[in-house]
């Protein structure tokens, strides 16, 4: 007998969970075959999972160094049994000091964080629910830039019943937030009707890689104050930003700009991408709202971090030292890769958008889809996945409005890993130049018997995909769909 | 600002305002402590056990290489990939360690006398039976819809049940008539109910053994909601978190082995998948810091819905290591949960026989980390009031933080369950000993009373001098009834 489907709840047998997108599809086809330099060389790499793994030497030689921090070394087992039996869920006061004066620590010293205003959560997944649950009731919706994280899709609307309403962002202006399509997203929810409850921005950006600058960032706190509702900023990777121009996080928008409604700010973090823990589910809410303190609080009993964590990472935070050194060399680390990667990349002609932080970066394969289609970004997609054997995530498993664009990780891997990556893509880059140039050759030669009609010369080119000319091949330009097109006597130059 | 929040932040159905955590907001303030703080409020409103902690300090003191991340102490730096730390820290895997999964199925199996097989894959980890209870509603019951409980019921169901899935709990009356025993006309009592308020009902979910009773499920009961949910077509949710702590016969007797000799009589039905088993570390090990939980079910629709859920509050990798370390050893597993049982029955025979010496006595029981106990003759009145006046006295005057059986959904006044676990012997004899000074005092007050209203008015003496000695007579009928 078959079991009755509508014996589970409607939450348990729908596509909530968001785990049917392409960006999850990349991580199946990775699973079943995973790269491995001596076991699996020709496996896939993965590249679609944002993790930083540049700095664990430096962490395991603290841990050595500090066995009293670990509740299971014969140093530090005095304190399992206090450890052990804490379950109060404002968190070991020391573990709060220990974020709050991190959270300072990432974005310079510039601002204070109050440990009474640190509530943690289930990793940064449980704690984007809880903002959901605490501002929301179903049915409301909160404002997203796109591209955006698509683990929002699950963990913001699954189970709270809150939707996504995204406000779109394009590659003419660098994916720029504008107010124009910030007042464009409320039409649309004025005009179906739905209830918007707060603007959810991540700063650093993921996808993207890149930082909002100060006037971006008080124009959203003007928005969310004139249309009286909440700005939830997710920080994760404040302390991935490696070069200029500099981090400014919301809080230190808030202590200058002292007309703001307070109530309506409030902060994600976590330390699975700053300190590269994910696995030890560190997530804080930080809310300069006294109620959604209290409620967030109550709601964390479902997602506590657990106290042996607390322990051990309350006593890493408070080396000062030790911390100091780990964001620099970790900073400089992640310049280096993605230097690397970026600057390889552009030897065969692909750019990316200019970035300065995250554990990635937003690759420009436009050049490479047969037609500016999702359809085309996807069979593009298929054949990285399945032929160049990395495992990079589409721009539209994003949101992203424009196809062709890939977030592609890199501080997840060591350097041979990294190195093997890159060659794989250039080889893949070139061979499509290649069959491209070929084309074209092909094409070039049956139009010269034809009769040169404009128009028809004109429809040709249109067909094949446009192509690069070195003066925009600046790392600091990034295509634009107005760009004209250039005339094929210009290439037959080069 | 009210309306700026969500209706869930904005009301009180956290339950965070029942006497059971008002009474931990003052022990908060005035905390015991025999050298620091001797007049201060003594906890026993929490169900903790700490009374086997020793033992697992001890284990780690011996184990503590294998458990500290196993690093190469000759002083080479370790290549990147041999690092347990690191794959520990990225693992995020919300299958959980299998190692440790493994360890839990086990631990699960000999916690029931190997009579039910448990598989690893079909086990979610949590973060904490919290987490596990409110993701099952969550799987199990569409907003507005309803599961039984029967009463008493810990209260902190009210949040993790109801708050954020909007599900409803519809009590099923269990009364001290039949010490608390779920009936077959209770069950079908509490269904009707449900259908008059227009709750559709989705499940049952049973505490077993129960919290705050401190007994376990009779082989009748069992089969009685076995039969009751089979007819109804409803899942059983069985919360099994003080499983490990049976210290005393009746053995438990888990709803799979229940349903394994039902299922004679009722073959071919799918009952099996409506089951599902919450469990967790808290109290069984006395670990509820480390937020371990899980929940168990032969349902793959729910294990894959769960397991997705579980995202949101994944157990620590640093702690299932940890963990999956301690209970490899299947010897110290079995040896940690013969001593624990033991230390547990004494403690209660301590508790019960000090309640004794008060003149109070209890629900017979024979698991947990408290007793249910019957305080009714010492209310003013049978009347919820006067059980809150008299858990105010207790609170204030007696310095004891006790639950209200008020708070536990309880239909009749003056039951309290007053915890034994989670402080030292020395502070449950001072526990103890308030109590008894209090409990004698409230009778001799009320003897000089009558006294007193007796040299004043000698035609109503008969009346009244009847009456307190009929309650102590009624007393020492509990006493027998009950132990």
């Amino acid at each position: 007998m078959a079991f009755g489907k509508n014996l589970l709840s409607k939450m348990a047998t729908n596509d909530g969970h968001g785990e049917n997108s392409p960006y999850f599809d990349g991580w199946k086809a990775y699973d079943s075959d995973p790269f491995h330099s001596i076991e699996n060389p020709q496996g896939v790499i993965q590249m679609g999972l944002a993790e930083n793994q540049l700095c664990f030497d430096l962490i395991q030689e603290w841990i050595l160094k500090n066995p009293k921090a670990s509740i299971c070394s014969p140093e530090g087992v005095n304190d399992f049994k206090d450890v052990a039996i804490f379950q109060d869920y404002h968190g070991l006061p020391e573990f709060r000091e220990a974020i709050a004066k991190f959270m300072a620590k990432v974005r310079g010293n510039i601002v204070e964080f109050d440990p009474d205003r640190v509530v943690m959560s289930g990793g940064a997944t449980g704690a984007h629910e809880t903002m959901a649950f605490c501002l929301a009731n179903p049915g409301d919706a909160f404002l997203v830039p796109t591209p955006y994280y698509p683990g929002f899709d699950r963990d913001l609307r699954w189970r709270t019943g809150v939707k996504l309403l995204p406000v779109v962002c394009e590659s003419s202006n660098n994916f720029k937030i504008t107010r124009e399509a910030l007042e464009a997203a409320c039409q649309k929810a004025e005009e179906s009707n739905i209830n918007v409850k707060g603007l959810l921005i991540t700063n650093p950006s993921n996808p993207l890689g890149t930082i909002l600058d100060r006037d971006t960032l008080q124009g959203l706190v003007n928005f969310i104050n004139e249309k009286n509702i909440h700005l939830i900023c997710d920080e994760i990777y404040a302390a991935t930003v490696f070069t200029k121009p500099m981090y400014v996080s919301i809080a230190e928008i808030l202590e200058e700009d002292k007309s703001c409604n307070r109530d309506l700010i409030h902060l994600v973090y976590s330390l699975s991408k700053d300190m590269g823990f994910p696995g030890f589910r560190i997530g804080i809410i930080y809310s300069y709202n006294d109620k959604v303190v209290s409620c967030a609080r109550k709601m964390s009993s479902f997602g506590l971090v657990s106290t042996q964590t607390q322990q051990l990472i309350a006593n890493m935070l408070a080396d000062e030292t030790f911390i100091e050194k780990f964001i620099s060399e970790s900073r400089r680390r992640l310049a280096a890769r993605h230097g690397v990667f970026t600057r390889g990349l552009m030897q065969v002609r692909v750019g990316n958008l200019q970035s300065n932080a995250g554990l990635f970066f937003w690759m420009d394969l436009r050049r490479l889809l047969k037609e500016s289609t999702v359809e085309a970004e996807m069979e593009l997609w298929r054949v990285i996945i399945n032929e160049v054997k990395l495992n990079v995530s589409p721009g539209s498993s994003f949101h992203c409005s424009e196809p062709g664009w890939f977030r592609v990780c890199y501080a997840n891997m060591d350097d041979e890993t990294m190195r093997i990556a890159l060659r794989r893509i250039k080889k893949f880059v070139l061979q499509a130049d290649e069959r491209e140039a070929a084309a074209k050759k092909h094409m070039w030669h049956k139009n010269l018997q034809l009769s040169l009609s404009f128009r028809r010369w004109d429809e040709t080119i249109m067909k094949t995909p446009r192509i690069v000319t070195p003066h925009m091949m600046s790392p600091h330009m990034i295509m634009s769909p107005h760009s004209p097109l250039p005339s094929p006597l210009v290439r037959a130059r080069n | 600002m009210q309306q700026m929040l969500s209706r869930k932040a904005s009301f009180n159905f956290h339950g965070e305002d029942s006497p059971y955590f008002l009474g931990w907001k003052e022990y908060e303030k005035n905390s015991y402590h025999e050298v620091h703080n001797p007049s201060g409020i003594i906890q026993m409103g929490l169900a903790e056990n700490q009374l086997s902690i020793d033992l697992l300090e001890s284990w780690l003191a011996k184990n503590a290489s294998v458990t500290h991340f196993k690093e190469d102490r000759g002083g080479s730096s370790l290549p990147l990939s041999s690092s347990l730390f690191r794959e520990l820290a990225l693992f995020q895997d919300y299958h959980g360690l299998p190692a440790f999964k493994k360890e839990l199925a086990e631990l699960m199996e000999e916690i029931r006398g190997s009579k039910v097989r448990f598989d690893p894959n079909k086990l979610v980890l949590t973060a904490g039976a919290t987490a596990a209870n409110e993701t099952l509603m969550f799987c199990l019951a569409e907003p507005g819809e309803a599961f039984l409980i029967p009463t008493p019921y810990y209260p902190g169901f009210d949040r993790d049940v109801k708050w954020r899935t909007e599900v409803e709990l519809v009590s099923i009356h269990c009364s001290s008539l039949n010490h608390f025993r779920l009936t077959k006309h209770a069950l079908e009592e509490a269904y009707q109910r449900a259908q008059k308020q227009k709750l559709k009902v989705k499940g049952v979910l049973i505490t077993n053994p129960s919290n705050p009773l401190g007994t376990t499920m009779s082989k009748d009961e069992l089969n009685h909601l076995l039969d009751f949910v089979i007819s109804k077509k409803i899942h059983i949710v069985s919360d099994e978190i003080y499983s490990g702590t049976v210290f005393d016969s009746p053995s438990f007797i888990s709803i799979t082995q229940a349903l394994l000799n039902h299922k004679k009589v009722h073959a071919g039905n799918d009952i099996s998948k409506r089951i599902h088993i919450v469990y967790s570390l808290s109290k069984d090990l006395g670990l509820p810091g480390f937020r371990v939980g899980m929940i168990y079910s032969e349902n793959e629709a729910i294990i894959s819905a769960a397991t997705k859920m579980s995202s949101f509050g994944l157990v620590s990798s640093q702690t299932q290591f940890l963990l999956s370390n301690i209970l490899s050893e299947k010897n110290f597993r079995k040896l940690y949960m013969k001593e624990n049982q033991k230390r547990l029955k004494k403690r209660h025979e301590m508790m019960v026989s000090g309640l004794e010496n008060a003149g109070i006595s209890c629900l017979k029981s024979n698991a947990g980390l408290f007793c249910w106990v019957d305080m009714r003759h010492l209310l003013r009145s049978n009347t919820f009031e006067a059980e809150m006046e008299l858990w105010e006295k207790i609170i204030f005057e007696v310095k004891l933080n006790i639950s209200p059986g008020s708070s536990c959904h309880c239909t009749e006044p003056g039951w309290f369950r007053i915890c034994f676990a989670n402080m030292s012997t020395e502070t449950l004899n001072v526990a103890l000993q308030r109590i008894k000074t209090f409990a004698v005092g409230i009778c001799e007050d009320r003897i000089n009373y009558q006294q007193a209203l007796c040299s004043s008015k000698k035609s109503s003496f008969n009346k009244w001098l009847l009456h307190p000695l009929s309650l102590w007579r009624n007393h020492q009928d509990h006493e027998s009834k009950y132990r």
